[in-house]
């Protein structure tokens, strides 16, 4: 009735350690980068047509950004990640650290293309995208301005979505506290800026929704669990495109940084690696790209080529840049380790 | 003679000795036999026990050990590190540190043992990271300038004491800050013990909070389930049954699927608030999930079934007549269930809960999914410094905590029922 | 029956205490009873009363790349992960039902402690030593740890099989002249069978359900099906994730009832009667 299952498991363990050895060793080029619609619109711009033009195969994935994985992997010379879309600290954080390839800019595209903020030693932009306010235009009346807005809980009682994490949280805090956008890495940059952004905080903590991937926010508004949110200008952007007209962006005190693509060191497939980062830096590409969600190209002609309605929804919009923040990366790179795990200490309370 | 059984190998040996009537005793060959059959059955265990210390007992004792690992300082200034150590502290070191230390600042120059050290002494001392680097980017020292100068020149904090006491304190390749950090204690600039900073002192009240959640926990399943595992015990085998798959029911569906359940369930357009809502008992709806009643719901349904079947089990084993005798003597029914069938359900009390209260304190998924960051317990950050800041001196040091706890509990519950069967229970 | 003589306090308790046990199983049963249905929701709320019968969600489940990988990782790591545990498990539980020795309960412990070691202690540790041994990212670290985690539930059940175990019958099958191996798979096998089998399925569920050691050691290439509806669950409960869950339940159920029936048949051959 029962094969010798001790035989026959044996044989099958060993036969699947084998086959799984052997396997891992391929030509496909693994593309990491943050999910959810961020990561439809990448594969409709640059995933399915690089496999259409070149043959290649990718192996697509997504994180939350945590240079935990990468880090273990590079330390251990294992690398399994191809290209990787980071965010700036962190890029410049493991250029530092040895964890992302110098790139070499010739295998890319010309320099003068870019916006000149999008190259960097280890990066090259993917997008501009904005942390914006946002809010359900069904459940406030009156529509918020400000961040002094996002704060009132009288005029406007509700919920309020935060991202967990200290990076751009602290700043909005701030700028709620009336400090002008070009003093706000001055003052957080103080012991005594950083307690007054936490009191800040203070006033509205029991209020707060954290949320931690960037498509929790759009939910959040629609299912009317928060009023206002934190949330990137693309997410809200494509909800309002599915049919939630009643979710609004205020780009008010916006804070704006790029994502880049990056290599980590000892990338299994180099070369490959390269030719994508260079198809998706194409303007045609990053103009399809910035269709199916509104974020800026980096290439300047890509800009061009983007149609008016579309790009007036970009954070790169000039109506959209007034009064708008640049993330202060040096500043994070320095501070972000000791503010996050301030922040981390302080939301547990 | 491998493939002989123990039998056939004694009855032929004693055989031989008939015949031969050698002098070597029986007792010898029985002990031969014995250790023979010791041998074999222990090579039946080998291969667990040492598959389970490659994929198990190494990586949990590796992990403690980076709990106090220091290696970032010692890897990047070798020298400068073992020159600090003879170093008085009372004055600025002599000049030969100073020498060394430009030369393996010069040497690690944009590498990434340099990156490790000044991500290091950032973690103590915010800022610290961009003091090392420009420190780094001006060596080596222009010709004709000294090493001293030079740093000092980089950055004026190379001149003070503290700098240098700060450098020595970390250039040992171990270290007790994360373990006190993870008790919320740390060394002032003197390297003496005191309490952390109030902003940065959570992991006191983190482990007060697991305890006191995993409690609650504990408490509500033993409420829950004491009354259905006693009614389990007090029918006949055929009901008993049935109920018993309800309990193994959900005991076997994913805690996924109840997690993802949970939230249809309790958020605020949910079922629960749908019905209390319908039913004119509330107006406004009730905040039931992403707090700590979510939490304590979940984590009760999840934990339910380890306290009922431990306690099933013992109290089939309580026969109805010691307590049908206290009260044909007069015992009232409330006092004959708490003198007589209690005391004898103890064990099965002691079992579960115990079980209820480990299993709860290392749980993560189901505060992460359906709590905010006030119901984190000690595996979350465990989680967070893995994964948010890299810091796996930290997560270490928690580890080492929350595995100690879980370490003394579950020798207690070894103590006190053997091993933690709940499969053969489950059965 | 409550007896007829029972006072009015007596009543009231018998039916207060049945009302007790009874919520207490609708508490138990109510979230898998809720979350089936609305799988079979034809719009995308996750919302009573429903508006009408459907079953795309089942067709996303079965159509979406996503999903369909992390299916097939699970259909990979769980079994693999339960054949080695309980390749392992089996022979050390019958060492140590067999044999005494000194440290014997310290071993049995280390041997059940992936059992009460929090998991998260598990997955830090492993994906700290298992990255810079390569073996982070891919199916064979992942079914070692998943094995490990199972193997505890193979020792606690084959040893409680053997424990009423006669080992006479080994010594009369030795004694009727049958090798060792004939009597290991005529005689003690077809015996331990059902504990061994019902080991597996407790390793099987286990790594079937597991979540965070997955969440540390497996790359993209690897992602479950717990671990795909951990991030699911986390970004939006979609109706997809209750037909997800409902095909679980249905398969967890399918394990009880394979189990229950492996318990019947064991007693039945031990002989034993409860």
């Amino acid at each position: 009735m029962f094969l010798p299952p001790a035989k026959l498991s044996l044989f099958s363990v060993a036969c699947a350690a084998f086959c799984l050895m052997s396997g891992t060793a391929s030509a496909d080029v693994t593309v990491i980068s943050f999910g959810g619609s961020n990561q439809k619109a990448q594969v409709k711009a640059y995933y399915e047509p690089f496999m259409k033009t070149t043959g290649s195969k990718l192996v697509t994935g997504e994180y939350n950004g945590e240079q935990a994985k990468i880090k273990a992997m590079v330390e251990a010379k294992n690398v399994s990640w191809d290209v990787v879309e980071v965010e700036s600290p962190e890029l410049a954080r493991g250029c530092e650290e040895g964890l992302y390839e110098k790139l070499d800019m010739g295998k890319i595209g010309a320099k003068k293309d870019f916006v000149p903020a999008a190259v960097s030693e280890c990066g090259i932009g993917l997008f501009v995208w904005s942390t914006v306010l946002a809010y359900n235009g069904e459940a406030l009346k009156t529509a918020p301005t400000s961040w002094a807005d996002f704060w009132d809980l009288k005029k406007f009682p509700g919920k309020r979505g935060l991202r967990k994490g200290a990076k751009f949280t602290l700043e909005f805090a701030l700028l709620a506290d009336g400090v002008t956008p070009e003093d706000v890495y001055k003052v957080l940059g103080t012991k005594a800026g950083v307690e007054r952004a936490f009191k800040k905080l203070d006033q509205i903590k029991p209020s707060i929704q954290w949320w931690e991937a960037g498509a929790q926010p759009p939910q959040l508004l629609a299912a009317g669990d928060v009023v206002m949110t934190t949330a990137y200008n693309g997410r809200i952007a494509t909800a309002q495109k599915e049919g939630k007209k009643q979710l609004k962006i205020v780009w008010t005190n916006n804070i704006y940084d790029f994502d880049s693509w990056a290599i980590p060191v000892g990338a299994p497939n180099k070369t490959d690696a390269y030719k994508f980062i260079a198809f998706a830096s194409k303007p045609e590409n990053q103009k399809v790209f910035a269709s199916e969600i509104p974020y800026g190209p980096t290439n300047l002609k890509g800009t061009a080529l983007v149609d008016k309605a579309i790009a007036a929804e970009l954070p790169t919009a000039p109506q959209n840049m007034k009064g708008a923040l640049a993330s202060n990366t040096p500043f994070w790179v320095e501070h972000g380790e000791d503010l996050e795990q301030r922040f981390n200490a302080w939301a547990a309370k | 003679m491998e493939k002989d059984n123990v039998m056939s190998s004694l009855t032929a040996t004693i055989l031989t000795e008939m015949h031969t009537e050698n002098s070597a005793s029986l007792k010898d060959q029985l002990r031969r036999a014995e250790r023979m059959k010791k041998l074999r059955y222990g090579a039946l265990i080998l291969p667990l026990a040492l598959f389970l210390l490659l994929t198990f007992v190494w990586p949990i004792a590796a992990l403690l050990k980076r709990s106090v690992d220091n290696p970032e300082i010692v890897g990047a200034f070798p020298v400068t590190s073992s020159l600090l150590h003879n170093w008085n502290g009372k004055a600025l070191p002599d000049e030969a540190t100073f020498v060394a230390f430009a030369d393996e600042l010069g040497k690690t120059k944009g590498t990434p043992p340099l990156a490790a050290a000044a991500k290091r002494l950032n973690m103590e001392q915010p800022g610290f990271r961009s003091v090392m680097m420009h420190s780094a980017r001006a060596m080596p020292p222009e010709t004709g300038t000294s090493p001293k100068d030079a740093l000092i020149a980089a950055d004026s904090r190379w001149g003070e004491i503290a700098t240098w006491q700060f450098l020595a304190r970390n250039a040992s390749p171990y270290t007790a800050r994360y373990l006190l950090a993870s008790v919320d204690r740390k060394y002032d600039e003197q390297g003496n013990i005191v309490a952390a900073d109030e902003d940065e002192a959570i992991y006191v009240d983190v482990l007060v909070r697991t305890f006191e959640m995993s409690f609650v926990v504990t408490v509500c399943c033993l409420l829950l389930g004491f009354p259905l595992a006693y009614m389990m015990a007090s029918q006949p085998p055929k009901i008993a049954n049935v109920i018993m798959i309800f309990v193994l029911l959900p005991f076997w569906t994913s805690i996924l699927v109840r997690v993802a359940a949970w939230i249809v369930l309790l958020q605020s357009q949910g079922l629960v608030n749908q019905a209390l809502m319908a039913m004119g008992i509330i107006h406004e709806p009730l905040q039931l999930v992403f707090n700590r009643v979510g939490v304590y719901i979940a984590m009760v349904h999840i934990l339910l079934p380890f306290m009922i079947l431990p306690l099933y089990s013992v109290m089939k084993g309580i026969s109805p007549t010691y307590v049908r005798a206290a009260q044909s003597l007069g015992c009232p029914p409330l006092r004959s269930f708490w003198k007589v069938y209690f005391p004898q359900a103890l064990p099965g009390v002691g079992a579960g809960g115990l079980l209820v209260f480990i299993l709860c304190m290392g749980y993560y998924i189901t505060p992460a999914l359906l709590g905010s960051p006030k119901e984190q317990m000690a595996s979350y950050f465990v989680a967070f410094y893995t994964n948010q800041t890299i810091n796996w001196g930290m997560a270490a040091a928690l580890s080492a905590i929350l595995f100690v706890a879980t370490l003394v509990l579950y020798m207690v519950y070894s103590k006190l029922v053997g091993s933690p069967d709940v499969a053969s229970k489950a059965r | 029956m409550i007896a007829s003589y029972a006072s009015p306090a007596e009543r009231v308790w018998y039916y207060a205490f049945r009302i007790i046990c009874a919520l207490v199983l609708v508490f138990l049963m109510l979230p898998i009873l809720v979350i089936a249905p609305l799988s079979f929701n034809s719009d995308s709320f996750l919302l009573y009363p429903m508006s009408g019968f459907s079953l795309r969600w089942y067709d996303e489940f079965l159509t979406s790349p996503a999903w369909r990988q992390a299916f097939m990782n699970s259909c990979i790591v769980s079994p693999f992960a339960t054949l080695l545990a309980m390749v392992l498990g089996t022979p050390a539980a019958v060492g140590l039902t067999r044999i005494d020795f000194p440290g014997k309960a310290l071993l049995t412990s280390i041997l059940i402690s992936p059992m009460v070691v929090p998991v998260v202690i598990v997955g830090v540790a492993t994906y700290l030593v298992f990255a810079p041994i390569g073996l982070s990212g891919s199916y064979v670290g992942l079914i070692l740890v998943h094995a490990a985690l199972g193997v505890p539930f193979v020792v606690t059940t084959v040893s409680a099989t053997l424990q009423g175990f006669d080992f006479n019958l080994v010594r009369a099958a030795a004694s009727l002249g049958a090798n060792p191996l004939t009597t290991f798979f005529r005689v003690t096998l077809p015996l331990v069978a059902p504990g061994v089998i019902s080991g597996g399925l407790f390793a099987f569920g286990t790594s079937f359900d597991e979540v965070v050691v997955t969440l540390f050691l497996a790359g993209p290439e690897q992602t479950t099906l717990p671990r795909q509806m951990f991030a699911g669950i986390r970004e939006n409960i979609s109706p997809t994730i209750a037909a997800v869950a409902t095909i679980l339940t249905i398969l967890s159920t399918l394990m009880l009832i394979t189990l229950e029936w492996l318990r019947r048949r064991s007693e039945r051959m031990r002989g034993v009667a409860h």
